[in-house]
Order: structure tokens, then C-alpha cells, then sequence
């Protein structure tokens, strides 16, 4: 099922494909090598990862036409890693993170997104953006002032080229930067740092190596943490891009194969001497607007990324890091979700808390992973709190009888059980209370439990309770809600009984 | 045949005649006229209702293109909506056209006679269209080329294939102008699919009173050839019993020509896809070689 692809999705657009991925591959070259250098390894293990994983995500990703290679979301994850112990170790906790991947791929962990509302993917996509623009400030400190005119100027033709008639959308602008940028500095002989100063470029084809670490418990110990933060951002980041090119392509993926996709794609590259890495939201926006769809696009994207590097690493060491530095931004900007911010006074509070707390965590602890956790977990609250809204009581006394009947409407549980309990009023001095339940949902043990303490609490007064409707009320506690799919069995169980 | 085999067929075949309507797929190309003709003939002989069928297959492959690779604020909101709006123009474009393919065969069809007719247009591809709608469907047709390939005087439809194999029910492919089938030819060699053609002989109104020749080619078909003459003859239905040997489909098309027949039926793609990639399948070579009409069974 991994291999399995139609006809279509390889060769159902081959002009667009090679050309989109001609685009995306000239893009993805500043990207692995800025990536690289965010990690602190040398840019060949950012391209080699890249190269790696676009061409093995091409055959088995579930996604057609989605581009992944090394990204800044997981090189952010594997500062401390390589500072610490050292590259190999990166490796082999970029095979870690591959077996996981595959692992939550077969254990259907993919549906778990559902959980991540809009809101905090709209975070994690800001939340990216500023990390990719923050890790180019080290670029632009401490410099001289050419540094600066060069960024500026490389901007200045990534933005503006696309508007000069004809060519300006038949050659990629970033293209034209990193060329006039490298031929202005060769030329004029400006001193700057250039990508050869950052560390070894590939000038072989990748080899198939195993890490160089003890296979023990301290290795396991060591690298567990890191590949596991790594697998879930991986994943997360993976599943969002495709949903974004599910919207963009009107067609649909198959999220479960794309984890174990990536899973493999993880492996592969920890095997060939690359980091790992996952799908990318700017990349794969840019493959779809040059006119890629199939698989072929990713695969031409990876293969003409490896070649161009590999013959052309002359060269590529005479990029200056402005020209990078420019494109990265490009990057950033692009990846920015700038409806969150225009409609952030259209949207609830609540949704905006969501977000920006995500961007918060994020951008303090430089780990998606933990921005996500604190956005769903906000999410979640909201939500509970909201629904325990959807309570109400009525009671009314029958001063013949001393009959106080209370009846509830609405769902009680563990967050409404205390607005329950308020709607009692025990001071009261009745001979019989009824609890009519028959309108009320019970979700959960809290919820019978704050029962229990109301009637206790009545009896102790001295006042007989009765209670009507509660099985009907707790049938909602069962924890396989799962088997309540069909209309008729949903009326049973949530209708008015 | 005994007739205990015949029951047990009958038990296990009872899905044939099952489905509402005949089912008639149009995509506007030259033989959409001839497959309505067709679909009308077989609405009326069996008294069902007729139901015409478009599917507007989208294409993927983007209009725009912008190979520029710069993204900028809100790009990404951008091309969505850019996106939508050419495929918006392209969809609503496809399903008008379909809708005038679908009215001006409906005329004809409510023209020769049938009594009620329905249209329906789908999104998606043929065979993922008639998927969904099977278990309505009786019996469909299908023109031998589409559009993509109406100008090619042979060689059968890209798309015929898949759908016939991803069908269970009696599929007609038409590939000539209408003339009344008067007589049937059934190439027989006792496989399932063939005894369900058999059994459609006999128990369905469309081919009643038709004569039929069974052809067996190869040797030491007689056995086969008896089988089928006793169940054919016990309905009534007149033999004729013919046994040939040469190449399988060239045999049959010579042979229908001959004896001037109209319409042959036979099982379909009983292989899976593999053995068919190895050696061949029979089903391609028949509907490649012949010129009249064929109805095949699943």
C-alpha cells in the first residue's frame, strides 16, 4: 500500500511537475543549507536530508506533490543534540525518529490532528515564521553595512522581479537573487561570509552509512527525548501541509500513509548522513503555485537539488550568507498566515488567546511541540467552559405537598458540576425533594458525584430526595461513545428521553 | 445440464436482473448518439426507466502558473482563491455542456418511446461515478471509444476497461449506428460468466424470441456446446450449436458477419489484471476485433 500510485500521480502532469520542481528544487537549496546552520551541522547534512527525503516521501508519502526536506521546525529541535554530543548522535536519533513516525502511522495516530483546532495551527504557522526570521539574526549582527545593502537589495529582487513583464514569471526571483547577489560580491570583491564559511558542502553523491554511536541504553537515553519531539513536530507539520495542498489542489491524501512516509523518508536520511526533517508549508505553497501536482514534482525537486549541489558545490561555497539571509526572510513572510492577523478582531477571544499563546510558547522554548500541547490544551478548556454554558434549572415549590422539584436541563460534567451543585438551595426547609434528570446529560464521574453530595447534603437536613431520569441522564458515560454513531441511537441517548 | 446445477446457478446468478434502471453513459462524443439508441431499445424491451449518465472529470492540472517562486504575505490565501476561481470557471463550463448533452438525449430517448427517463451528472471519473450508482443499475451501455479518442477508427477507450472490470452488472458496448437486434451469438466456454450469459437467454424479456448461435471454439467443446443446447432448448429458445477452431476473436467476428449477427454475449475480463498483462486478455482482443455490438458479463 506504501508504493501503491496511479499512473496519474506520476505522470498525470509532467510539464508542471518538472518544472515546479525545478523551482522548488533552486529554493530548497538556501533553505537546507540555512537550516543546516540553525542546527550547527555542516550545510552537506541539511542538503543530503533533503535530498533524501524528497525523493523517498515522492514514492511513498501520501500526499502527491507536497514538498518535505530539512525545515527549521526540526532543526530548532536539534540545537542542543548536536551542541552537546555531536552529529552522530543527530543521525541516530534521526532513525529513532523515523521508527517512531512509522509506529504512530500504523497506530493511526494521523486522526489525532482533529484535536488541533485552526487556531493553534494558524500559531504554529506564525510561530514558525518568526523562528525561521529569528535564526537569521545572527546573520545580520556584528556586521558591516554591506551585509545590510545586500539583504535589502536580495529582497528587493525577490519581491520586485516577478513584476518585470514576461520573464518575471518564467525565472524564479530567489534564483535571480542568490545569482546577481554571489556575481556582485565576486565582482566588486566585497569581504562577507559566504555559505563556504559555514562548513563542508557535498562534492560526492550521498553514502549509506550507520551512525557512529554505542547501540546501548545511555545512546537510547540520550536520543529518545529528541527524537520523539522531533517525530510529533515532524508529524504535526507533515499533516498540516497536507491539509494545506489538500485545500489548494481540491483533492484528498491519505494522512496514515503520510506518517509512515515520513517515517521512512526519516530513516532513510539518518542512513545517507542527513538530519531529519518533514514536510514544508512554504515549499510545498510554491510547488503548487508553479504548477505542481504529482508525484513527479517532489522527486525532480529532490534529485535536481542533489545534482546541482553535488557539481556545483564550487560555486554554492561563493553564495554570500546575505543572499541566503534574503531568501530565508522571503521565506518567513511566506509562511506567515496574514489572515490571522487581519481578522484577529473578527475572531473570539478565545480562538486569538489560542493563537497567540501558541506563538508565545513556541517562540520562548524554540519547540513546537510544546506550543502545540499549550494550544490544545487552551482550546480544550475554552471549549469545556463553553459547553457548560449549555446548563440550566428550574424548580418550583408545591407548598401542600412541602415539595421542592428541581429539574435540570443540559450537560453536566466535571467542569458544570459546581454551576450544578449552585442551583440547589439547601437552607430550604422542605419535607421531599425531587431531582428531575430526565432533560440533563451526565458525562462523567464528577458529575454523579456532585449528585451524590446533593442528595446527602438534603438527607442531612431532613428532607426525603427522589430522583427521576438518571439512567437516561448517565447513559452518556459510557467511554466507547464511539457505538452512538446512528441518528436513531443518538436521539436515544442525547434526545429529550 | 441437470437441474440441480441450474438452480444452484440461479441462486448464486440472483443478482443479475437486480437494479432499478438502464443505465446509458454520454460524454458528448459521436457514439453517445448510437449508446443512447442503444440504452432506449433495451429501456423499452425490458419496461424500466431510462437513465442517462454525464460525469464531469476534473482536471487537476493547474491553468496558472506562476514559476516567479517568491511567497509573500497572504500569498498562500492568494492562490487559493485564484486557484478556486479557474477551477470554478472550468466545472461550471463542464457541467452546462453536460446538461445539453443530457437534454438532447433525453428528447431523443422520450422521441423513440420510453416512457420515463432520468438524468444525472456526477463529478469524478467513470468508473468512480458508476460505483456509487451500481446498485441501481440493471444493465448499462457504453460506447466502445469517449471523447478523447472518437477519431481513432479502432482500439477501444481508454477508460473501457477499468469500468468494465470495476462492474458487476451486464454492460453493453456499443460501437455502431442502432439497428434491432434479431438474432444473438453467445461464445461459450462454460466459465461462471458465461453461464449467466446463458441464463440471461433465457430469463430475460430483451432477448426473447431471439435465435441463438452458441459458438464453442477449440476442440472437444461438445460436452460444453450439449450443456448449453439442453438448457436453451428447455426455454425455447432456438439453437444453433457451432463448434470452430483459429485464432478466438477473429473466428468469432468472422463468424458473425457470416451468419449476420447483431449482438454477442460473453463473460468479461475473468482473469485478474496480471494474467491479462502476461498473456493477453480475450476481452481486449474481442472488443478490439469486432464491429457489432457485445454484451458482457461479469
Amino acid at each position: 500500500m506504501l508504493l501503491h500510485s496511479t499512473k496519474q500521480d506520476w505522470l498525470g502532469n509532467i510539464r508542471g511537475d518538472v518544472l515546479a520542481g525545478l523551482v522548488v528544487a533552486l529554493a530548497l537549496i538556501p533553505e537546507a543549507i540555512a537550516f543546516s546552520i540553525i542546527a550547527g551541522v555542516d550545510p552537506k547534512v541539511g542538503l543530503y536530508a533533503s535530498f533524501c527525503i524528497a525523493v523517498i516521501t515522492a514514492v511513498v508519502g501520501g500526499r502527491p506533490g507536497m514538498i518535505s526536506a530539512a525545515t527549521g521546525a526540526m532543526a530548532l529541535l536539534m540545537v542542543t543534540l548536536v551542541r552537546q554530543h555531536g552529529l552522530e548522535y543527530l543521525l541516530a536519533a534521526t532513525l529513532l525518529t523515523g521508527v517512531i513516525q512509522i509506529v504512530m502511522g500504523y497506530l493511526k495516530l494521523g486522526s489525532l490532528m482533529s484535536f488541533v483546532s485552526r487556531s493553534v495551527v494558524t500559531g504554529f504557522v506564525n510561530a514558525l515564521a518568526i523562528l525561521i526570521f529569528m535564526a537569521q539574526l545572527p546573520e545580520l549582527t556584528n556586521v558591516t553595512w554591506h551585509v545590510y545593502a545586500m539583504t535589502a537589495a536580495g529582497l528587493g529582487v525577490i519581491y520586485l522581479f516577478p513584476y518585470i513583464p514576461v520573464i518575471g514569471k518564467l525565472i524564479p526571483s530567489p534564483l535571480v537573487c542568490i545569482l546577481s547577489l554571489t556575481a556582485l560580491a565576486i565582482i566588486v570583491g566585497i569581504d562577507v561570509r559566504t555559505v563556504g564559511d559555514m562548513g563542508e558542502l557535498p562534492d560526492t553523491l550521498p553514502v549509506f552509512l550507520w551512525p557512529d554511536v554505542d547501540l546501548n541504553f545511555t545512546t537510547l537515553q540520550i536520543i529518545f527525548p529528541y527524537s520523539m519531539a522531533l517525530a510529533v513536530v515532524g508529524l504535526l507539520e507533515s499533516l498540516m501541509t497536507a491539509t494545506i495542498v489538500d485545500d489548494l489542489t481540491d483533492t484528498s491524501s491519505d494522512k496514515n500513509r503520510e506518517c509512515k512516509g515520513q517515517g521512512i523518508a526519516n530513516i532513510g536520511a539518518g542512513l545517507m548522513g542527513g538530519m531529519a526533517g518533514c514536510a514544508m508549508i512554504g515549499q510545498s505553497v510554491i510547488n503548487v503555485k508553479s504548477g505542481g501536482r504529482g508525484r513527479l514534482s517532489t522527486m525532480v525537486a529532490g534529485v535536481v537539488l542533489l545534482i546541482m549541489v553535488v557539481f556545483l558545490n564550487d560555486w554554492v561555497a561563493k553564495i554570500p550568507m546575505a543572499a541566503l539571509v534574503a531568501v530565508m526572510i522571503m521565506v518567513s513572510i511566506g509562511t506567515f498566515d496574514w489572515g490571522s492577523v487581519v481578522n484577529i478582531k473578527k475572531h473570539p477571544l478565545s480562538t486569538n488567546i489560542v493563537m497567540i499563546a501558541t506563538v508565545v510558547v513556541v517562540v520562548w522554548t524554540h519547540n513546537l511541540a510544546y506550543g502545540v500541547f499549550v494550544g490544545v490544551l487552551l482550546a480544550s478548556l475554552f471549549f469545556a467552559n463553553k459547553i457548560s454554558h449549555f446548563m440550566y434549572a428550574e424548580s418550583e415549590l408545591d407548598e401542600e405537598t412541602s415539595t421542592r422539584t428541581y429539574t435540570f436541563h443540559g450537560q453536566i460534567f466535571f467542569n458544570s458540576s459546581a454551576k450544578f451543585l449552585a442551583n440547589f438551595n439547601f437552607k430550604e426547609a422542605v419535607s421531599k425533594v425531587v431531582i428531575d434528570l430526565s432533560r440533563a446529560h451526565f458525562w462523567d464521574i464528577t458529575a454523579v458525584h456532585s449528585l451524590d453530595m446533593a442528595v446527602i447534603k438534603f438527607r442531612r437536613e431532613g428532607a426525603q430526595v427522589d430522583i427521576i431520569g438518571l439512567n437516561e441522564a448517565s447513559e452518556t458515560i459510557v467511554d466507547r461513545f464511539g457505538v452512538h454513531d446512528k441518528p436513531e441511537e443518538l436521539e436515544k441517548v442525547l434526545g429529550g428521553h | 445440464m441437470t437441474s440441480q446445477t441450474q438452480d444452484k446457478s440461479k441462486v448464486k446468478d440472483s443478482s443479475l436482473f437486480s437494479g432499478r434502471v438502464i443505465l446509458a453513459c454520454l460524454d458528448g462524443s459521436s457514439t453517445s448518439e448510437q449508446v443512447c439508441d442503444y440504452a432506449s431499445w433495451m429501456a423499452k424491451a425490458v419496461d424500466r426507466p431510462l437513465k442517462l449518465l454525464h460525469t464531469i472529470e476534473h482536471n487537476h492540472n493547474p491553468a496558472v502558473s506562476d514559476y516567479s517562486g517568491a511567497i509573500g504575505l497572504g500569498s498562500q490565501q492568494e492562490l487559493l482563491e485564484e486557484l478556486t476561481e479557474v477551477e470554478q470557471s472550468r466545472a461550471s463550463l463542464l457541467i452546462k455542456k453536460g446538461q445539453l448533452i443530457l437534454n438532447a438525449a433525453k428528447q431523443k430517448a422520450l422521441a423513440t418511446g420510453v416512457a420515463k427517463v432520468e438524468t444525472y451528472q456526477h463529478h469524478g471519473t467513470l468508473a468512480e461515478s458508476l460505483i456509487e450508482i451500481e446498485d441501481d443499475i440493471r444493465a448499462m451501455v457504453i460506447g466502445i471509444r469517449g471523447k478523447q479518442h472518437e477519431h481513432q477508427a479502432e482500439g477501444i477507450g481508454h477508460q473501457l476497461e477499468s469500468v468494465i472490470r470495476s462492474m458487476h452488472k451486464p454492460i453493453l458496448v456499443v460501437n455502431k449506428a442502432f439497428s434491432q437486434p434479431n438474432k444473438t451469438m453467445l461464445a461459450y466456454d462454460g466459465s461462471a460468466s458465461c453461464k449467466k450469459a446463458l441464463q440471461m437467454i433465457v430469463e430475460s424479456p430483451l432477448l426473447q424470441g431471439m435465435p441463438c448461435h452458441v459458438v464453442y471454439v477449440g476442440k472437444n467443446g461438445e460436452a460444453l456446446l450439449d450443456e448449453a443446447n439442453v438448457v436453451l432448448k428447455n426455454a425455447g429458445v432456438e439453437v444453433t450449436c457451432v463448434q470452430l477452431e483459429g485464432e478466438v476473436d477473429e473466428v468469432l467476428a468472422k463468424y458473425q458477419i457470416e451468419n449476420d449477427i447483431e449482438l454477442t454475449l460473453m463473460g468479461a475480463f475473468s482473469h485478474n489484471r496480471f494474467r491479462d498483462l502476461l498473456l493477453g486478455s480475450f476481452t481486449a482482443k474481442m472488443l478490439a476485433a469486432t464491429n457489432r455490438p457485445l454484451l458482457l458479463l461479469r
